[in-house]
């Protein structure tokens, strides 16, 4: 027994060490840091083969943990796929290559809506990957009036039937909306205002919740629930009695966007990612497997009709006309989670 | 009633212990992605999870490392106990200590503190950081459960041994390492299981490409988790469970032997 024992390390130990220590050509691979299941991993192995380029893959769960690991700068990530406010800061940090759009003739196929945005001003760091809302998903058979204001879920007809989100950003963030003030705000008088609001509305609402909210609105358990353009197209799919809105006072539009990081050794080697990733066929492929909304014009008219047309993944200027992107807080943050904790504390 | 109510408890302790498990279990074989519906059985997230070579990878790291840095863990970590427990008191007292801070530390200033002591001295990260990283974790659990069974050792049967003619190591090997063989197999399994479960330390030592199992988990946080995890999870329990029976049906075997 003892034998056999030692025999089976032994065995385990060569299998690491053979396994383990496959290196690589640092001059052609990339490194691409995303968010976890974000794209079709189809689409990277097609790109090994197609530019004979090796894609080490590695993924995230937030914006925060992304910044940590690539300001420490132990790897050099070359591709990165951030949210808006995190792109304005890291350029604010001069984390960011400039894109060199030479290399990215794809670029032409993102819908002009979605250049210039605010976090990117003139084009030159970023090109748009997904795009979504933020708004109400509701229940049709457990709320009969029109919903079309964040107010309804101040409305105690529902109290204990309301879902909000355990994010400081997004809940303070609908609530100054309501209130008609900018989800950037950094007044502190509005910030009071809406937490009092939230704090009005707290007896009414059954929980906060992350991710869960998905199981809880399918299975029917709540009424109201704030909720991510994405997941609404997921849950009105498994549940038909769903529809989303987004509230005609405005919301939260948030964009995640392809950024070279400085710590990228191969920069001509992301941007051929990056054009990759905007190539009409591999931007179609992705966008139906990853569900969110593409900025992607010839993605946009391959993916079917009842997709396209569905307002909550591709809703019209109209309705976003209230809707405001992120902007880095920097030294305000704070404010914002000491409101967040004084609203859950209480 | 009594003995009804006794065995009431029994299994209400055992359901909410394993309730959870038994869910992931069933949801692994559910059509449809949702929690919320059961569609029909189903074995797609099992296929799928065989041709995930992301998640595979993940798999493979996740024992590889565990096996490894437990094993280095408990070699290092028991040398360090034997000489902790031959050591003065005062000296004792302070190596104790150091010992102690790092189990107390919060994961998070252990992961961030190690990823900066890397990137200081330009070793990249990935592999072997994460190895390394692991391995000094695990150490001070080993040695805390390795030394209660040096305390308890009659101290007079090893320096019987070296007054017969044995050699410190041979004595060591012969004498000590015996009797406090369950406390070094106790370390190892602690540290095994550290490391498995470990994301926070693991997260900011790993780099170029190298994920763990945690690592692939938290990161669908806002995707939501993706049934193949309940897949890979269902594996990894009845591995686990079978490892155990074979573990428990070796050592009745022995038992019987030894009487």
């Amino acid at each position: 027994m003892k034998k056999s024992l030692s025999l089976g390390v032994v065995l385990l130990l060569v299998a690491g060490i053979l396994l383990g220590g496959c290196g690589s050509d640092p001059k052609n691979t990339i490194t691409v840091y995303n968010w976890g299941d974000y794209i079709d991993k189809s689409i990277l192995n097609s790109f090994e083969k197609e530019y004979g380029i090796k894609v080490i893959y590695e993924e995230f769960a937030t914006n925060e943990d992304m910044y940590i690991k690539i300001k420490a700068g132990g790897s050099s990530y070359d591709v990165a796929i951030p949210s808006d406010y995190m792109i304005k800061r890291m350029i604010n940090e001069d984390m960011l290559h400039k894109i060199d759009f030479t290399n990215v003739p794809n670029y032409k196929y993102i819908d002009e809506r979605f250049k210039n945005l605010g976090f990117d001003p003139n084009n030159e760091y970023s090109v748009p990957y997904m795009w979504g809302t933020v708004g109400i998903l509701y229940n049709k058979t457990m709320v009969d009036e029109p919903v079309d204001s964040w107010k309804i879920l101040w409305d105690e007809k529902y109290a204990g039937q309301i879902l909000m989100l355990d994010s400081q950003r997004d809940s303070i963030g609908i609530t100054l909306k309501m209130l008609g003030y900018s989800l950037n705000t950094k007044n502190i008088n509005e910030l009071e205002e809406a937490k009092i609001k939230l704090m009005e509305q707290k007896p009414l609402v059954l929980a906060y919740v992350g991710d869960e909210v998905k199981d809880k609105m399918i299975g029917g358990e709540a009424a109201l629930a704030v909720v991510w353009s994405g997941d609404a197209v997921f849950m009105k799919r498994e549940n038909p009695d769903l529809e989303y809105v987004i509230p005609k006072e405005g919301s939260n539009i948030w964009y995640d966007s392809i950024v070279i990081p400085k710590t990228s050794k191969n920069k001509e080697a992301a941007e051929k990612f990056i054009n990759y990733l905007c190539d009409p066929e591999i931007a179609y492929i992705n966008a139906d497997y990853i569900g969110y909304s593409t900025p992607h014009t010839e993605a946009v008219k391959r993916l079917p009709e009842e997709i396209t047309g569905d307002k909550t993944l591709y809703p019209g200027p109209d309705d976003l006309a209230n809707s405001e992107v992120f902007e880095d807080l920097a030294d305000f943050l704070p404010e914002y989670a000491r409101i967040w904790t004084e609203v859950l504390a209480k | 009633m009594k003995t009804f109510l006794k065995r009431g408890y029994t299994f209400l302790i055992f359901f909410f212990l394993y309730a959870p498990i038994l869910v992931l279990i069933i949801y692994s074989f559910n059509d449809s992605k949702s929690r919320a519906h059961w569609t029909g059985f189903t074995l797609k997230w099992y296929k799928a999870l065989f041709n995930d070579q992301y998640i595979l990878n993940a798999l493979y790291n996740t024992i590889s490392i565990a096996v490894f840095s437990a094993l280095i863990a408990t070699v290092i970590g028991t040398m360090a106990a034997i000489g902790i427990h031959a050591m003065k008191k005062f000296p004792k007292l302070i190596v104790m200590n150091i010992t102690y801070l790092p189990v107390l530390n919060p994961d998070i200033v252990t992961g961030i503190s190690m990823m900066l002591l890397f990137i200081f001295i330009k070793l990249p990260l990935g592999y072997l950081s994460l190895l390394l990283a692991h391995i000094t974790f695990n150490i001070p659990y080993v040695i805390l459960s390795v030394l209660p069974k040096l305390k308890q050792l009659n101290k007079y049967t090893l320096e019987a041994a070296l007054d017969l003619g044995a050699t410190p190591f041979y004595a060591y090997r012969k004498v000590v390492l015996p009797q406090i063989k369950s406390g070094i197999f106790t370390g190892f399994l602690l540290a095994f299981t550290l490391s498995i479960d470990d994301f926070v330390i693991s997260f900011f030592n790993t780099g170029s490409g190298v994920s763990n199992v945690a690592i692939t988990i938290y990161s669908m946080a806002r995707r939501g988790i993706n049934p193949e995890i309940n897949a890979l999870l269902t594996i990894m329990f009845i591995g686990v469970l079978i490892l155990l029976l074979i573990i428990n049906k070796r050592m009745t075997e022995t038992d019987l032997f030894n009487k």
